[in-house]
């Protein structure tokens, strides 16, 4: 079986992230020759003698004739053993909110460091990114190796700068690979001038991290995403539930209880695309038939009797601010979307401020602009099933909407 | 294989349910866009999936430039006809005959279609509208959202997107403005072949690899047919060909191939070292950056 692997990458074309993509998807032979010979056309045209493999992973004309990354890219690597759906992110400090975005929904992050600069404001910021968006797995590029040298003793300084910073953090998982994205050494396969490295190469590393127990399958929550009810002849009483078991597992047989409402009842059967299950867990959708005929609807959620998510309408969040037009402010009101329910927030207070790349934080701030980061506390319309975004990621997480222009403004972490 | 561990297929499959029904529960009207491609016939065997036992709960649309191959167009009805869906047709040769868009002088009608794409969005007052397209297919596509903004023109502008973080989807639109939904985005073009196996989705016969008559334009194969003539100082000749998109049957080129089964194009795929728009697609060739103008103008 081949597995999905979600990785979030950061960096700035400086520290050539770009090219390490580029060399990934040439190395693992992912890149199609239509690509690379436009990516050659493009190098020649502006007068270089070796194709640019950043010019692979540069999309919109926009970008190109600026030089620059402006969006969270997707790119998908497929080895034997594993696919992997890249979310590229540029670097620079404006671009919190993508970075923000592609850490998300990762597995794994990587971040390049430049040996010859070591570790940067903007390496810290990643970290500190990836690591509050709860990403479980660390990985440090230590890039450019071919320019020190392939010095150890380089390698090292940055492995011992960068931990130290990352104990801050509380990364849980963290790993150094020293790479030549331009040479190609380490990327997908060794080279002769790393001797003194034994650990894997970046691919290889990656095709084995273990990611199965990074999922909470103990707190069972089963937000109900969509009421199935045919009324046709032959499935005349069919009731499902339809979903995504966002934590925890579900078999036939267990006894649930529905949130808010509280009523109890047993799982008597569990749909799946694959057919009937006996179990469900995630990331997989299902669709929950219960014993008893309640009233349920979408927004409501299913857990086990003793272990409940906290309900509440207070919430203490960090949040990502992620719109240019607006600012958060004290006594706004906003669109809260929580697992699969809509609701609505007032913003009572703002905490802090988080400076991302000191980590200082700023009491004094009472607002929050793009790409700012800070500590709020909110009031809902309507009691929300949560669970701290540490432990739970799907019921942890939500999005503030502007009502008026409907833009996303804001990404939230409960505390 | 340990417990808890779900196939990269399954995980993708869990993935596109996840937003089929997001947009049926928060959406006013959806609508499938269909082409009779395979990326269409994945998004329709997903659909099923996502509401089963009951019916798909939005019709299915299909742009149709009056230039696709006929059997292409009768394996798309009976593909809708099997899912119990509703098809709705938006026929270009109509809105060109209304004078809603011109001929152009190239034969290309890719263009042409996003004014009638976008006056049958208006006409049926849908607010949400389902494509296939996947980000491995193109630069401009690996930047798009899953829920893909549009103004009331239907118009994407890449710098403007909405953030899309965990899967939080945010579907709210003012009237006329939508949404185009990619529940394919993550897939690759290998991951739909090999769904289409393990799945066992039906799919036009032109996917495989038969003798058919072809001429040699610029390094692409086109069959030769009602749609593609021969000029007087051309040659066609057998040979083993398949198709790997369904586009217009005067643009769409065949590449060589023995592949005559989905398991021997899997293996195929697997190995192929052009992607598929690059290879069979005269119309993505006309510059670098084609799609990203197609995609701001309202295309898909």
């Amino acid at each position: 079986m081949t597995d999905l692997l979600r990785v979030a990458t950061a960096g700035s074309v400086d520290d050539g992230k770009s090219t390490l993509i580029g060399r990934l998807l040439f190395d693992s032979k992912t890149l199609f020759t239509d690509q690379l010979e436009a990516a050659d056309r493009v190098s020649k045209q502006r007068g270089s003698e070796t194709t640019d493999l950043a010019l692979v992973t540069d999309g919109l004309r926009a970008e190109r004739e600026q030089g620059i990354t402006i969006d969270v890219a997707y790119r998908y690597v497929a080895t034997p053993k594993r696919k992997f759906v890249i979310a590229d992110t540029p670097g620079h400090p404006q671009y919190t909110r993508n970075m923000v975005t592609g850490a998300s929904t990762a597995n794994v992050a990587m971040i390049l460091i430049d040996v010859r600069k070591g570790v940067t404001e903007q390496s810290r910021r990643h970290a500190f990114l990836a690591t509050l968006l709860g990403v479980p797995h660390l990985v440090v590029c230590v890039n450019k190796m071919d320019l020190v040298d392939w010095s150890e003793e380089a390698f090292e300084a940055v492995r011992t700068e960068f931990s130290q910073f990352a104990r801050r953090l509380r990364a849980k998982d963290l790993t150094f690979i020293p790479v030549s994205a331009l040479t190609g050494e380490n990327v997908v396969d060794h080279g002769v001038n790393l001797d003194w490295y034994d650990g894997p190469t970046l691919l290889h590393h990656l095709e084995r991290l273990y990611v199965a127990s990074d999922r909470n399958l103990v707190d069972t929550r089963f937000p109900v995403q969509y009421v199935i009810r045919p009324r046709s002849s032959e499935h005349h009483d069919y009731r499902g539930y339809a979903g995504s078991i966002a934590s925890g597992s579900l078999r036939v047989g267990d006894k649930v209880m529905v949130l808010p409402s509280g009523f109890e009842s047993t799982v008597v059967g569990i749909d799946s695309p694959e057919g009937p299950l006996q179990e469900t867990f995630p990331p997989q959708v299902a669709t929950i038939l219960l014993e008893d005929d309640i009233d349920i609807s979408r927004g409501d959620m299913l857990v086990r009797p003793g272990n409940k998510p906290i309900v509440t309408q207070e919430l203490d969040a960090t949040v990502c601010w992620m719109d240019e037009t607006s600012a958060l402010q004290p006594g706004r009101t906003y669109a809260i979307k929580h697992t699969t329910r809509w609701a609505r927030a007032r913003v009572r207070d703002v905490a802090y401020r988080v400076d991302v790349n000191t980590l200082h934080r700023d009491e004094q701030a009472t607002t929050l602009e793009l790409n700012d980061i800070g500590r709020i506390t909110l009031r809902t319309t309507q009691p929300l099933l949560t669970d701290a975004y540490l432990s739970n990621r799907a019921t942890g997480a939500f999005i503030l909407v502007d009502e008026t222009t409907n833009r996303t403004v804001a990404a939230g972490m409960i505390r | 294989m340990s417990m808890h561990e779900l196939s990269q297929l399954r995980e993708l499959e869990a993935e596109s349910i996840y937003i089929f029904r997001e947009v049926a529960a928060e959406m006013q009207r959806p609508c499938l866009l269909f082409s009779g491609g395979k990326d269409s016939l994945v998004m329709l065997h997903l659909a099923q999936k996502a509401f089963a036992p009951a019916p798909i709960p939005f019709p299915v649309m299909h742009v149709d430039t009056g230039l696709n191959f006929p059997d292409v167009i009768e394996f798309r009805d009976r593909a809708i006809e099997r899912a119990g869906a509703r098809l709705i047709v938006a026929s270009v040769p109509d809105a060109i005959e209304r004078g809603l868009v011109t001929e152009p002088a190239d034969g290309s009608r890719n263009r042409i279609q996003t004014p009638v794409l976008l006056a049958a969005a208006e006409e049926h007052g849908f607010d949400a509208l389902f494509g296939g397209a996947r980000r491995d297919e193109e630069k401009a596509r690996a930047k798009e959202r899953i829920f893909s903004f549009r103004d009331d023109f239907g118009q994407w502008d890449p710098k403007n997107q909405r953030p899309e973080i965990w899967e939080l989807y945010n579907g709210r639109v003012a009237p006329g403005e939508s949404i185009r939904v990619f529940p394919l985005s993550n897939w690759t073009e290998l991951a739909i072949w090999e769904y289409i196996g393990a799945e066992g989705v039906e799919i036009p016969a032109r996917y495989l690899a038969a003798e058919r008559e072809v001429v040699d334009r610029r390094g692409m194969l086109f069959e030769v047919n009602d749609f593609v003539t021969l000029t007087d100082d051309e040659t066609s000749a057998p040979r083993r060909v398949r198709y790997r998109t369904m586009g217009d049957a005067n643009l769409t080129a065949a590449v060589e191939s023995d592949a005559d089964t989905v398991e021997k194009v899997i293996r195929e795929i697997a190995e192929v070292r052009l992607t598929e728009r690059g290879a069979t697609r005269g119309d993505d060739r006309v510059s670098e950056t084609s799609m990203e103008d197609r995609k701001k103008e309202g295309y898909f």
